[in-house]
């Protein structure tokens, strides 16, 4: 197996395990970081959530579309130094019309079908970030970067 | 894994498997006892389904919105018929469906059953759960009991049983579910056997009903009642009932009520000797089980059947608060609530307006200091009394509207578990009535040639044909209660009413959300259910829709009551103001004093807004009641005379939408509500109106102020506080400074 293979099977391996991450926004330079729940299409090309339009991420994306993404393994021991995995997902995301999302949307629901009221709802959007680039970090300072799409 | 076997083999696989109804009665007939012969899906079957099916995250998020120990039951209600829900419209997994379908096929064509709860925490010494999960008699056909048992596992989050744990501090959170599937034994008589009576060590007691044991237990049918000594098993005494009307008897499914001829009605459904033998297997239970046992047994060819048996768990509790429990007081059967409305629309209702017309025509003003006073006092004593109406008869009454949404439910098995609410509006509210007025009163100010937008009327200066609907306005509804009880400060009654028409007539009128779909969910509702049985569905729908319309109303006719009231205390106030001497001046003071601490139908007042702190709310979350998403400036009802003060498109926030605040709905744009639940006052009107709203707001009117942004999210129960942006205000950009 490349190295490439490693790291994009380590990655995927990373985003299947976990369920939530950390978004990143920002208002007028000021930087702003929500969790959410995720989901990822198998190519990585595609990472998407849901949120209530009311938010303060929702207006943040609505005046830039530039995002970032923060997924991790952490188990909050002192292992993590050496074990916790992470991945920086950066992107650009918009709210696809809905023939678009619904096979997404599937993809979401069936990783998370709790949310299923919060994705039906008229009041939230269902957005789509088109994946740039990961930026994988492993063993403490460990960093590869995978060009996703230019 | 074991999803289903059969009764007898149950006892070897212990409670946490098949649940303590099924183990105990496994026991039984591992000593040659006779119980219904019986399989049991196992509490595996019920972890596959709730896991394959993704409920287990969706029942925590319903149950953990906000504190659950604040839950108010009603939210409580709410969360469990969301919960029920769950159960009914989640598909079953194809592997469990396959060996519960296979396992009970053979089971099924063998004619009626009965499919029961069995709890592995039911019927253990310390709790018995005794009637709060759920058991379905006379079930027929595959598809049937297969729906059954999905109702069954959902009874482990009924309102009741969740109740039951909060009460006893017990992890509302865990539990799982077996299920009892046994033949139905058509018993001609049924009844229940306490081996060591709760109220007597020395006795014993049996009980029995004609016809099938449901009656019984669930207070439908009063029973005929039997002391016996414990040690000769003699009887003691005989009490019987104040009639034998009637019994419960099998129907075409479920059961259903029978009257019983002349002669049978005369006797006992036991005879002497017939109740010694009871009793002597209610003492045999409790050597088997070894401790005092509760005995569920019927009749039927002269055998005495088994159908369970549990330990008594009330010999300690007896006198205690526990019986009058929170949870022991959620349902009533279909037939007490059809009595309970016959009730309220014939007699309580009437004699309400009758009571109100009365003091309406009894002139004030003409009446001496000491009559004043005597007339202050009748009043106070009309008003606690129609208090004590409202709590014992009107409040019960409201179970009708859960029982309706629970029957449309099981019927129809919407996505949306309020979708039955659909069904409700659009029935004749006083309330609505009266805010149609309101809003024709409106019409007519907008549309007078010298309205001039407003600017040719004021509060002191309407033209004498207003003037003359503003006065029939207020003899047909009252002034409005919460300005005639002194909260709009500086401004009559009378002034408070016209400052709030003449704000709705400089704006569009209020939209009354449309019939829409409501009979075409009407037949569906109706068609869900067999030719037989569709006389019950209608009963159930006319009894929601009583019920429902009584939520609005009952308030309004306490209104009316409660004007009157305050009509005598602004009399009396008045006379004291002016001449506030002598001894009748000495009874209206005292009548006065009484006044303020009379018992009302409104809840607590709300908190009042804590010291402003840096810590602030920027989402809270709540219930959705009503639909929509709509952004607005809050307007915080902390006391009666802040309504005064509401504008056009503001969102109404309040601790709890009192019937008589309703009149000034159509001018709010949303509402949220510190008091939660789907069928209270506030979400009830804004359907009516088609206004978003959120319900079950904790600290509602002290966590927002009033002119704070609001964004009410009726879809999904969130209120967001203030503009997206609002905290990246301050500062500019800078760069990292370097210490060193």
């Amino acid at each position: 197996m490349t190295h490439h293979a490693a790291v994009v099977r380590m990655i995927r391996s990373l985003l299947d395990a976990q369920r939530l991450g950390v978004l990143s926004t920002h208002c007028r330079g000021h930087p702003y970081a929500s969790l959410v729940a995720y989901g990822v299409t198998d190519d990585l090309s595609r990472l998407f959530f849901v949120t209530p339009r009311s938010t303060r991420k929702y207006g943040n994306m609505t005046e830039d579309d530039r995002v970032a993404m923060l997924i991790d393994s952490r188990s909050n021991a002192e292992a993590d130094f050496h074990e916790a995995r992470a991945v920086t997902i950066t992107g650009r995301v918009s709210e696809p019309g809905e023939d678009a999302a619904a096979p997404l949307k599937a993809l979401f629901l069936s990783r998370h079908p709790y949310l299923c009221d919060f994705v039906a709802a008229p009041s939230c959007a269902f957005m789509v970030v088109k994946v740039r680039r990961c930026i994988f970090v492993e063993r403490f300072q460990n960093v590869t970067e995978i060009e996703v799409s230019p | 894994m074991t999803f289903l076997m059969p009764l007898a083999r149950a006892g070897a696989h212990g409670e946490s498997v098949v649940g303590g109804k099924a183990n105990a009665l496994a026991r039984m007939v591992q000593n040659d006892i006779l119980v219904p012969d019986g399989v049991c899906v196992t509490s595996e079957a019920y972890g596959v389904f709730v896991s394959e099916a993704g409920l287990f995250e969706r029942i925590q998020m319903t149950l953990q919105c906000k504190p659950f120990s604040e839950m108010r039951w009603e939210e409580v209600w709410d969360a469990a018929l969301r919960i029920r829900n769950l159960f009914l419209t989640a598909p079953w997994p194809p592997v469990l469906y396959e060996a519960l379908a296979t396992g009970l096929e053979q089971f099924v064509e063998g004619g009626p059953l009965v499919v029961r709860s069995s709890c592995p925490e039911e019927d253990s010494e310390g709790a018995s759960f005794a009637g709060l999960h759920d058991s379905y008699v006379n079930v027929r056909g595959l598809e049937s009991t297969l729906d059954h048992i999905k109702q069954v596992w959902a009874s482990l989050w009924s309102d009741g049983a969740l109740l039951y744990r909060r009460e006893r501090e017990a992890d509302f959170r865990a539990g799982t579910m077996a299920v009892l599937v046994q033949r139905l034994v058509r018993g001609e008589v049924s009844g229940v056997a306490f081996s060591k009576s709760p109220l007597a060590a020395s006795e014993g007691v049996v009980e029995a009903v004609y016809g099938l044991n449901q009656g019984l237990v669930d207070g439908t049918v009063e029973p005929d009642h039997w002391r016996l000594d414990r040690t000769s098993g003699a009887i003691l005494a005989h009490r019987a009932p104040e009639g034998r009307p009637s019994c419960l008897g099998a129907g075409p499914s479920g059961v259903r009520t029978v009257l019983l001829p002349e002669a049978k009605a005369a006797r006992p459904p036991l005879e002497d000797e017939e109740v010694t033998s009871v009793f002597a297997l209610a003492r045999r239970m409790e050597s088997l089980f070894d401790s005092p046992q509760d005995l569920e047994w019927t009749l039927d060819g002269g055998r005495v059947h088994v159908l369970q048996s549990r330990p008594i768990t009330t010999l300690e509790a007896q006198g205690s608060p526990g019986n009058d429990a929170l949870h022991k007081r959620l349902h009533r059967s279909y037939d007490s609530l059809c009595e309970l409305r016959q009730k309220i629309e014939t007699r309580l209702l009437p004699e309400m307006t009758e009571a109100a017309e009365e003091m309406a025509r009894v002139c004030l003003e003409t009446l001496n200091d000491g009559d004043l006073a005597r007339e202050l006092r009748y009043r106070l004593e009309v008003n606690e009394r129609w208090v004590g109406v409202y709590w014992s008869e009107f409040i019960p009454f409201a179970h009708g509207v859960r029982l309706f949404g629970q029957a449309y439910n099981d019927a129809v098995k919407p996505d949306d578990p309020f979708e039955f609410t659909l069904l409700l509006t659009h029935t004749p509210l006083v309330g609505m009535a009266r805010n149609r007025r309101l809003g024709g009163l409106a019409a007519q100010m907008r549309e007078h040639p010298d309205w001039n937008g407003g600017a040719g009327f004021g509060v002191t200066s309407l033209p004498p044909e207003i003037e003359a609907a503003v006065s029939a306005f207020i003899d047909d509804y009252g002034e409005l209660s919460w300005a005639v009880a002194g909260g709009a400060s500086n401004q009559s009654p009378r002034h408070t009413l016209v400052s709030l028409v003449l704000e709705m007539a400089a704006h569009p009128p209020a939209s009354e959300a449309t019939a829409g779909d409501a009979s075409r969910l009407e037949e569906r509702f109706l068609g869900a259910f067999p030719v037989e049985s569709r006389e019950y569905a209608q009963g159930v729908l006319d009894l929601g829709r009583s019920s429902y319309r009584l939520r609005d109303d009952d308030n309004i006719y306490m209104g009316r009551l409660e004007a009157e009231l305050f009509r005598a205390v602004a009399e009396g106030r008045r006379r004291l103001a002016q001449n506030g001497t002598g001894t009748d001046a000495e009874g209206l003071r005292h009548e006065l004093e009484r006044f303020r601490s009379r018992p009302t139908i409104q809840s607590a007042p709300a908190r009042d807004a804590e010291e402003t702190s840096v810590v602030k709310a920027r989402q809270i979350m709540g219930q959705p009641a009503g639909q929509g998403l709509v952004r607005g400036r809050a307007r915080v009802i902390r006391s009666p005379g802040d309504l005064a003060g509401l504008a056009y498109g503001e969102i109404l926030v309040c601790d709890v939408v009192e019937p008589t605040m309703t009149h000034v709905v159509p001018l709010a744009a949303g509402i949220v509500e510190r008091r939660g639940g789907m069928l209270i006052h506030g979400a009830i009107i804004a359907r009516e109106y088609g206004l978003p709203c959120v319900t079950g707001v904790p600290d509602a009117t002290t966590r927002i102020a009033t002119g704070d942004l609001l964004t009410v999210d009726g879809y999904l129960g969130i209120v967001t506080l203030g503009e997206a942006d609002e905290i990246f205000g301050e500062g500019t950009a800078g760069r990292v400074k370097k210490d060193c």
